[in-house]
């Protein structure tokens, strides 16, 4: 596997300058590992952009590969093969760690630290001193539906509080890259749906590029620009989508026909790489 | 059941009610066989040695407290450390596990006298025997802890940019506490014991000292008395360690109401 010396655009053409580059570019990478004494490809070449302030989704069955390939961005998985540009910039894995803000599934609060000190320790982490840390984290909690709960911890905090105080963790250091691994994925439905509409609204503020594993075919349309279809193991683009969806994005716009449209064109896609989602 | 609901009402008076008729029945026990007080003692006869003996068995047991208590921090200070150490470096696992445990199968009653030989009748021999004893409990807990870390949590501040150091102060430390603390608890109970073996070996002070005079005068009350002020210290050194727990982990109560 070589690799390209240069940025450069899908076309092969070079960039112009790092500001026309995209914020992510994924180029031919390989992932495998090792289960039960058999190697396994979890993703076969895969290629991706997100672009500048993009919101990109990634659905596909169990198995593709979705978050080893958030794991890769993130830094914290050394690709087999191929080549990761971050704002057109070459970089090893070791390079990625703390360029990107990665929410995993799980909340993952720490449950000796209150609302205010976990939603800290994504800046503390990245090296801003605990006291500046939790009072930039505390001026945010009204935002983030957790007035009067800073104090908290984690064991006292509804299901929704829990995952809003992790994503204000994700946000408050203000990465350019956002990785969502199925953010909503252990919510009921109707808290899932708040929180959805709630995200949408803080995207629109915020801007970042955001990077969202989904098994949900209308979160992803919900909330994304672009909707991008992966194979099953091993995991390669299959399809993709631009939402037809207008922003900023509104609750009833689930009912109109473009997200109609648009959820058939996936379920379809999804349909022919042989698996029904969620 | 039953019993459990008593025991919800009365709170710290049910353990508390159980020692009032243990020693009850042992009080009429040893009345009724008429048992001399050398054989067994009745309570009252310990009661009164507590009392008349006071000024030998307050100075001794003060002696014995301050053993267990500078083995004990001394205990607790190694076997964190050397929890972190083993945590932090295969190699040094490797290395340092065998003499750890090996230091565990050494018979306490055979290192005690050379102890006293190397070190004299002092203080500083009981100091090594409880430390000797109460920091193998320590060890074990604080690597267990430490490697009950969660692997998500340790990505996700490696995926922020942590250092590995940080890492550690953030994550991995404060989620070994608890098991820390389980094993300083398990270890401050031996650590009693630890001393007073110490004592028994050769001592001018303490209430092991206070034990092997009493033995060999067949001053039974008083053995029993000075077992006594042993159980209650290693109580209360249990509870206060309990306590500092509350105070250092105040959120574990709620993930414990949470998880009934």
């Amino acid at each position: 596997m070589t690799s390209p010396a240069n940025p450069h655009a899908p076309d092969g053409t070079p960039y112009m300058s790092p500001a026309q580059a995209p914020r992510l570019e994924l180029i031919d990478i390989v992932s495998t590992y090792v289960e039960r004494g058999r190697r396994l490809t979890a993703l076969a070449g895969l290629s991706l952009q997100v672009g500048k302030a993009e919101f990109v989704a990634l659905v596909g069955p169990s198995g593709s590969g979705k978050s080893t390939l958030l794991d890769i961005v993130s830094g914290l998985l050394i690709e087999d093969s191929g080549t990761v540009f971050i704002d057109g910039e070459l970089t090893a894995a070791a390079q990625r760690l703390g360029k990107s803000a990665y929410m995993q599934q799980r909340d993952l609060l720490l449950p000796w630290r209150t609302t205010v000190s976990n939603a800290a320790l994504g800046l503390e982490a990245s090296g801003v001193p605990r006291a500046e840390a939790e009072q930039r984290a505390s001026a945010q909690l009204q935002r983030f539906g957790l007035n009067g709960f800073g104090g908290a911890y984690p064991a006292q905090l509804s299901g929704g509080m829990r995952q809003r105080a992790a994503f204000l963790r994700t946000i408050l250091p203000r990465k350019d890259l956002v990785l969502l691994d199925e953010p909503f994925g252990a919510l009921d439905a109707l808290t899932r749906a708040d929180l959805q509409m709630w995200l949408a609204g803080l995207w629109e503020q915020e801007r970042p590029s955001v990077l969202l594993v989904t098994h949900d075919v209308e979160e992803a349309i919900f909330l994304a620009d672009r909707v991008i279809v992966l194979t099953p193991r091993p995991g390669r683009v299959a399809f993709e989508l631009t939402v037809s969806l207008l922003r900023p994005r509104m609750r009833d716009m689930i009912a109109s026909p473009a997200f109609i449209q648009d959820r058939a064109t996936l379920l379809h896609a999804l349909g022919l790489v042989g698996h029904s989602s969620t | 059941m039953m019993l459990a609901r008593i025991d919800r009402q009365l709170g710290w008076a049910t353990p508390l009610a159980l020692v009032a008729v243990i020693v009850i029945v042992w009080e009429i026990a040893v009345r009724a066989t008429n048992t001399p007080a050398w054989l067994l003692p009745a309570p009252s006869g310990v009661v009164r040695s507590l009392v008349e003996d006071k000024d030998i068995l307050l100075p001794n047991a003060l002696v014995t407290f301050s053993e267990v208590l500078l083995g004990f921090v001394s205990a607790v200070v190694v076997g964190v450390s050397l929890g972190i150490t083993i945590y932090r470096s295969a190699t040094l696992e490797r290395l340092l596990y065998p003499i750890i445990i090996a230091s565990q199968t050494v018979p306490i009653p055979a290192l005690a006298p050379l102890l006293l030989v190397w070190f004299g009748y002092g203080l500083l021999p009981k100091v090594l025997v409880t430390a000797l004893v109460g920091f193998f409990p320590i060890v074990v807990n604080t690597v267990e802890g430490l490697r009950s870390t969660d692997p998500d949590v340790i990505n996700l501040l490696r995926s922020f940019g942590a250092s590995r150091g940080k890492v550690f102060r953030l994550a991995e430390f404060p989620s070994s506490l608890p098991s820390v603390f389980a094993g300083a608890r398990i270890a401050v109970a031996i650590c009693v014991i630890g001393a007073v073996f110490g004592e028994l070996v050769g001592a001018k002070a303490g209430l092991g000292y206070l034990i092997t005079r009493a033995i060999a005068q067949f001053e039974t009350p008083r053995l029993v008395a000075a077992i006594v002020l042993l159980s209650a210290m290693g109580t209360g050194l249990f509870a206060l360690i309990g306590l500092i727990e509350r105070i250092v982990l105040p959120w574990r109560k709620y993930t414990r109401a949470s998880r009934s």
